[in-house]
């Protein structure tokens, strides 16, 4: 179980032939052959060789992750290869470089392959006056209607607008108008003045989501993007498409006139809503999340996210999140609960002890529970939670952190086969404390409801033992949790947490990623990061003194849990470190 | 529903497909064979073709939409069709284009073909007959008309029963 930790998880691949070209000038040295966006082994095009020299070369219809189709010609650039002369053997200059024939045509740099002593030319005056002609023609038929365009901020046409745009347009006759707010699906929007028919959209739902629901219809200037009629666009993926889009065309439903891009602020984290864990950034302004979007990591999500883990940030701001520390339902302090709750853990016979955390918990909280457990001799577990997978992101576990929960000694490999013994311990008087995070533990039904018609990811707890009846048995019932619930309602002690948006941590994904996530929002009232707390508690039960920040608990726990061994919260970087699990 | 695929047609479009390497090839040829039959093509005839072909509806449908010949609504039982490229344009066939509207009561402003309430005529303009020296030319359905006047064109409509 502990193997060092890798930051990849692919083997390597076998070595590819380098070749040199030339770019503005400048020579670099690049695999011939490079991964297209499926993946596979391709001729590198010249817009892939520019993005490792560092030159920008502007694209609509090219995206890395998608398939090349070239319909845009923003990328066209000149370029030369070297001549060759009557023996079909390149012409050598004198100073020993190839003699270079430029060619009379540009081309697109998005689809053309790059070969050996090839000079590409990004900022000739030619390039400059194609790319202004470009998009003098994709502004013909543009609304320009950017003080109420959602995309206003991180639009390509605005940007390149910026750097080829004319201030004036030259269009002196009426523009076509297409369809303003076209209701594609449950959650995308379309306004098709705006579509400059990069095709985008089109290639991410029938390549990247298998589900071929988009198309341009009609003819010439009237062209549009459409589904089928009848037939709406929506699939789990949806909102992809809504990134993916260089412009304002495609709107999400939820984000669409909600906020500026340009007041958000940007938060690295992460998508708790399965085992997957997607690499996302949250939007937020003002202590409130008004979006995620997906953060590029090959190694988790690509460049996607699916709709539901997406749209499922509401809760962090519900009105009914615990903000007040309850001792016995009465207003308390952290200090006079912690304290009283640390005496009675203190004296509280071995095996008198159980507790059950959540697997939505991060890596750093379960282990500082792992002391906990073990200082007290106490029977632990964890709650799992199932839902449907489906072929691209989504994993059928709905916990975050299964395996962070896991690889502390929290739960077994089969999570939820301790929560048997612990009813029996409570039913028989033997265990007479009860500590619970994160888990509505007193409701177990079935929540199948879909994403459209609540808020919540399709998932079921699974079955477990533990009721109302029996947890009023304890003498002690200690709950952690985001809302109020049915549990906390029966809580002696109602400690207030926070939601990964409020806090710092990492998580171990389904496939033993290890991703940290930051904090975005501050938590409402008296509600505290776990960590804290637990730290605390840990302090005053244990005896031992422990790191009182995240970076510090994390490099602790990295030298005392196997599977973290020789991780560091900084190591871990933007996108995680792959660990053995 | 709209449309029921006869054996005839059925056989007609799996002749049509084996004419071809892939069957996404023989989209625009089935529809031709679905407008022939029927004189148009529904929704639910886009969706039996994108069957057939192995293909989802809205491929079958960006096809139906780019082609103005390729009906999307059943045409009147008269199909009146007037030329409007440039020497039929020079020759006057906005203006009998203005007078078969006015006289069937459709409006001359309106995009595309349009359809008489009872359902009798449709008239659209189309691009260049190939007989530009006879301006302004028009078609009843595959009836060809040379050099119109409104008379003329009076004379068409009464022609028609
Ligand atoms: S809607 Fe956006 S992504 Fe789709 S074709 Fe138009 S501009 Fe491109
Ligand atoms: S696949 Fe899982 S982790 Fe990724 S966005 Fe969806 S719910 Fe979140
Ligand atoms: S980016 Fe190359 S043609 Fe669009
Ligand atoms: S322009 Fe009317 S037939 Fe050619």
């Amino acid at each position: 179980m502990s193997t060092a930790a890798t930051t990849e998880t692919k083997t390597a691949a076998p070595a590819i032939e380098k070749i040199k070209v030339k770019i503005d000038g400048r020579e670099i040295e690049v695999p011939r052959l490079t991964a297209d966006w499926s993946g596979k082994l391709t001729p590198m095009t010249m817009i892939q060789a520019c993005e490792l020299a560092k030159t920008d070369v502007p694209h609509y219809c090219w995206h890395p992750k998608l398939p090349v189709v070239g319909n845009c010609r923003m990328c066209l650039v000149e370029f030369g290869t070297p001549a060759l002369g009557p023996d079909r053997k390149p012409v050598i200059n004198p100073d020993g470089t190839f003699k270079i024939a430029k060619s009379p045509r540009p081309a697109i740099a998005c689809a053309t392959p790059i070969s050996p002593g090839m000079e590409i030319y990004t900022k000739t005056p030619a390039v400059k006056q194609m790319r202004e002609g470009v998009l003098e023609s994709l502004l013909i038929n543009h609304p320009l209607d950017c003080p109420i365009c959602d995309q206003a901020g991180e639009c390509k046409l605005q940007e390149y607008s910026v750097d080829y745009g004319q201030s004036a347009s030259r269009f002196v006759e009426a523009k076509v108008h297409k369809p303003k707010a076209v209701d594609l699906g449950p959650r995308i929007m379309l306004d098709a003045e705006r579509c400059i028919l990069c095709t985008r959209c089109i290639r991410f739902t029938r390549d990247i989501a298998k589900d071929d629901a988009l198309g341009i219809i009609n003819r010439g200037s009237y062209n549009t993007i459409a589904t089928f009629p009848g037939m709406p666009f929506d699939n789990n993926y949806t909102l992809n498409t809504v990134d993916v889009c260089p412009v304002g065309a495609l709107t999400s439903k939820d984000f669409r006139f909600q906020m500026r891009a340009w007041f958000l602020k940007e938060t690295k984290s992460v998508c708790t809503s399965c085992a997957t864990g997607c690499s996302v950034l949250f939007g937020s302004r003002e202590e409130k999340i008004y979006r995620y979007t997906p953060r590029d990591n090959d190694a988790v999500n690509a460049s996607w996210m699916c709709d539901a883990g997406r749209l499922n940030y509401k809760w962090i701001a519900r009105a009914d999140r615990l903000k007040d520390v309850l001792v016995r339902g009465q207003k308390s302090t952290w200090t006079a609960a912690l304290n009283e709750l640390s005496d009675k853990l203190k004296k509280a016979p071995v095996g008198s002890v159980a507790i059950i955390a959540s697997a939505r918990q991060t890596n750093e909280e379960l282990w500082l529970i792992s002391k906990l457990k073990a200082k007290l001799g106490a029977i632990s577990d964890s709650i799992a939670r199932v839902g449907d997978a489906d072929k691209l992101l989504v994993s059928a576990d709905k916990n975050s952190n299964t395996n962070g929960a896991r690889l502390t000694g929290i739960c077994f490999t089969e999570m939820g086969v301790n929560l048997q013994p612990i009813t029996d311990g409570i039913e028989s008087g033997k265990i007479k404390t009860l500590i619970v995070f994160g888990e509505n533990i007193a409701k177990h039904g079935v929540n199948k409801e879909k994403l459209r018609d609540s808020e919540t990811v399709g998932e079921v707890v699974t079955e477990h033992s533990l009721t109302p009846e029996l947890l009023a048995k304890l003498e002690t019932l200690v709950v952690s949790d985001i809302h109020a619930n049915e549990t906390t309602k029966l809580a002696h002690f109602v400690l207030p947490g926070a939601t990964h948006a409020e806090k710092r941590g990492s998580f171990t994904n389904g496939k033993g990623r290890v991703q940290k996530f930051m904090k975005a929002v501050e938590a409402p009232g008296d509600a505290r990061a776990e960590w804290e707390f637990l730290h605390d508690l840990v302090h005053n039960v244990t005896g031992q003194n422990g790191f009182v920040t995240i970076e510090g608990l994390f490099n602790q726990m990295a030298k005392e849990v196997p599977a973290f061994s020789g991780l560091t919260w900084q190591a871990i970087g933007d996108t995680g470190v792959t660990v053995q699990i | 529903m709209s449309f029921q695929a006869t054996p005839e047609l059925e056989a007609e479009v799996n002749e049509l497909i084996s004419h071809y390497p892939v069957k996404r090839a023989a989209s625009l040829m089935v529809l031709h064979a679905i407008q022939e039959k029927f004189g148009w093509i529904s929704s639910d005839a886009v969706q039996w073709t994108a069957k057939k072909l192995e293909l989802q509806p809205i491929n079958v449908f960006e096809i139906l939409t780019f082609y103005p010949m390729l009906r999307q609504e059943p045409q009147g039982k008269y199909a009146i069709k007037v030329c409007r490229t440039l020497s039929c344009a020079l020759g006057g066939a906005y203006e009998l284009h203005h007078h078969f509207c006015e006289k069937l009561g459709l409006d001359a402003h309106k995009h595309g073909p349009q359809t008489t309430k009872d359902g009798k005529f449709t008239v659209e303009f189309v691009e260049c007959l190939a007989s530009c020296g006879t301006a302004p030319v028009m078609m009843v359905g595959e009836k060809f008309y040379e050099g119109v006047s409104h008379k003329k064109a009076d004379e068409i409509v009464a022609g028609c029963k």
